[in-house]
């Protein structure tokens, strides 16, 4: 089977392996797995997703970088283009946390925002 | 001559537990305290740790770090907390007479009821585990190079080889990546990593980084800048294989190979220091030996979750509260708690069995099916347990009127 992939759960310390396959339309999972760990693995299988956090560049003033993050998971096969996004941004004080750096990042629908304060 | 102040509560450093201890001391109702902080900024560690995952024990959110340590800055504010910046603690004695110094106010002395430590702790260095080779630039702990990509936002290094599979390391494997570096391998001494399996899987296998276990660096290559480091392969007792050495180009080498509880400070106060944990003797609610002195977070042990580091402050507050109000409940501390062979360390190390008690526990080895036995008052079945991951049991003060009066002792074991 092509479509056969091996992930790791870890919604708990215990890390389950587990072999997912896809057969007739159905997700199919081989390996222990309790039910919050199931719905974890079916999505990782369908669309792994995360949340990228990282810095942009800021310009006048002694702070060099803000650290910023996506507002929610985006597709992980997102990821680095996302980053390229974020190296083209140049920003200035003052801004706060919270506040929208790119919006709706990629066609993905996600905002990426501000994770400090910047005075 | 330099007057001497008196304060009910002096909390250093105002990392998450510190800040966690000042807003609960607050809202128990200390109000003459302060914070000292050497930083220019609150949060400790805090606002260079950019990745998510905190809080979500405490705020049911995961945020980043600069957030987590955001929103306890504005609880401080709510709550009026004085947090003295760019002030360094120069010493602290058993009577709990504390020297300050910063630039703006110069030297200060207090006299304080109560102290809470609340350091933080260090990464081990190059030196403690003695990499053989030259001494060329390129060597960082992981944390310093997190510092200059997050904060000061230059890189270490193209291509780099990180030693230890510690969080903060695998952390920087996946940082350094985004960030257009070549990370080619992560060597462990170990046959398991020794972070957290998440961030095993989202920081390493995300990214197809090599993960190289029973591996250590054998050698560090390079003249002015590192030009390379020999990898080898390790036997059950760390020892080198012959035969298995091979040469990884690199021009940065990364340490990630654990962390140490700040005390230097505790010593001069003659706090005792548990040498499993690395931080103080404490007992239930985190005071040392030295009375009116508590000890929370990762100075007291290294934890893996931020959200306990907070909790231990809370407790901590608690514990200065009592000692202030003279209400300590827990007069004599007559319960020594030891673990067996197959625990790795515990936190508190000494209870009164007056207060409920949260139980800090490591395992020494990786364990399936184990029961976790906290003398004959606690038994729990856990499918799983490794020592990267804390076990944590809270026992009432109930749990404790089934002890016959005259116990002295407790032990904590663990049984596969």
């Amino acid at each position: 089977m092509s479509n056969l992939q091996e992930l790791i759960c870890i919604t708990c310390p215990k890390g389950c392996v587990t072999t997912v396959w896809k057969e007739k339309g159905d997700i199919k999972i081989e390996g222990k797995i309790c039910k919050k760990g199931k719905e974890y693995i079916k999505q990782e299988y369908i669309e792994p997703k995360r949340v990228l956090t990282s810095t942009v560049v800021v310009e006048r003033s002694p702070i060099k970088r803000l650290p910023v993050r996506t507002r929610e998971a985006i597709p992980k096969k997102k990821i680095f283009p996302a980053m390229n996004e974020l190296s083209k941004i140049r920003i200035k004080p003052p801004l706060k946390i919270g506040e929208v750096i790119i919006s709706n990042l990629l066609n993905t629908g996600v905002d990426v925002i501000a994770s400090d304060d910047l005075l | 001559m330099t007057t001497i102040r008196n304060l009910d509560l002096a909390i250093i450093g105002s990392g998450p537990a510190g800040l966690a201890a000042a807003v609960k001391a607050k809202q128990l109702g200390i109000k003459d305290l302060v914070v000292f902080e050497r930083d220019e900024r609150p949060g400790g560690i805090l606002p260079q740790c950019i990745h998510n995952g905190f809080g979500l024990q405490k705020f049911k959110e995961e945020l980043t770090g600069p957030e987590y340590a955001n929103r306890y800055i504005q609880m401080a504010q709510a709550h009026s907390v004085d947090i003295e910046l760019d002030s360094t603690v120069l010493e602290i004695d058993p009577n709990r007479n504390l020297t300050a110094v910063s630039e703006y106010s110069g030297l200060r002395n207090y006299h304080c009821r109560s102290i809470i430590l609340a350091m933080g702790c260090r990464e081990r260095p190059r030196g403690a585990i003695g990499i053989p080779g030259t001494r060329p630039a390129g060597v960082f702990t992981a944390g310093q190079a997190q510092r200059l990509v997050n904060i000061e936002g230059y890189m270490p290094g193209e291509n780099i080889v990180i030693q230890g599979s510690g969080d903060v390391g695998m952390i920087m494997a996946r940082r350094l990546t985004l960030e257009g570096a070549k990370v080619k391998a992560v060597t462990e001494i170990q046959p398991y990593t020794s972070g957290l399996i998440r961030n095993e899987v989202q920081c390493l296998h995300d990214f197809d980084i090599p993960l190289m276990l029973r591996h250590t660096v054998a050698e560090i290559h390079g003249d002015k800048r590192v030009e390379g480091v020999t990898v080898v392969e390790v036997d059950t007792d760390w020892n080198p294989i012959d035969g298995t050495e091979k040469l990884i180009a690199c021009d940065t080498l990364l340490l990630s190979v654990g962390l140490i509880p700040e005390n230097e400070l505790s010593k001069l106060a003659g706090v005792s220091l548990d040498p499993q944990t690395g931080g103080a003797y404490v007992n239930e609610v985190l005071e040392t030996r030295v009375p009116g002195i508590f000890s929370c977070g990762n100075v007291l042990h290294v934890n893996d979750y931020v959200d306990e580091v907070s909790n231990q402050g809370e407790i901590a507050a608690r514990g200065a509260f009592y000692r202030i109000k003279n209400r300590m409940p827990a007069r004599e501390m007559r319960i020594s708690i030891a673990g067996d062979q197959t625990v790795g360390q515990v936190v508190p190390q000494t209870i009164s069995g007056e207060l409920p008690v949260t139980f800090y526990i490591r395992v020494k080895r990786p364990m399936q099916k184990m029961a976790l036995r906290i003398g004959e008052i606690f038994e729990k079945k856990i499918p799983y347990a490794r020592p990267s991951e804390m076990i944590q049991v809270r026992l009432s003060k109930k749990s404790f009127s089934q002890m016959e009066p005259s116990t002295t002792r407790l032990k904590v074991s663990c049984e596969d």
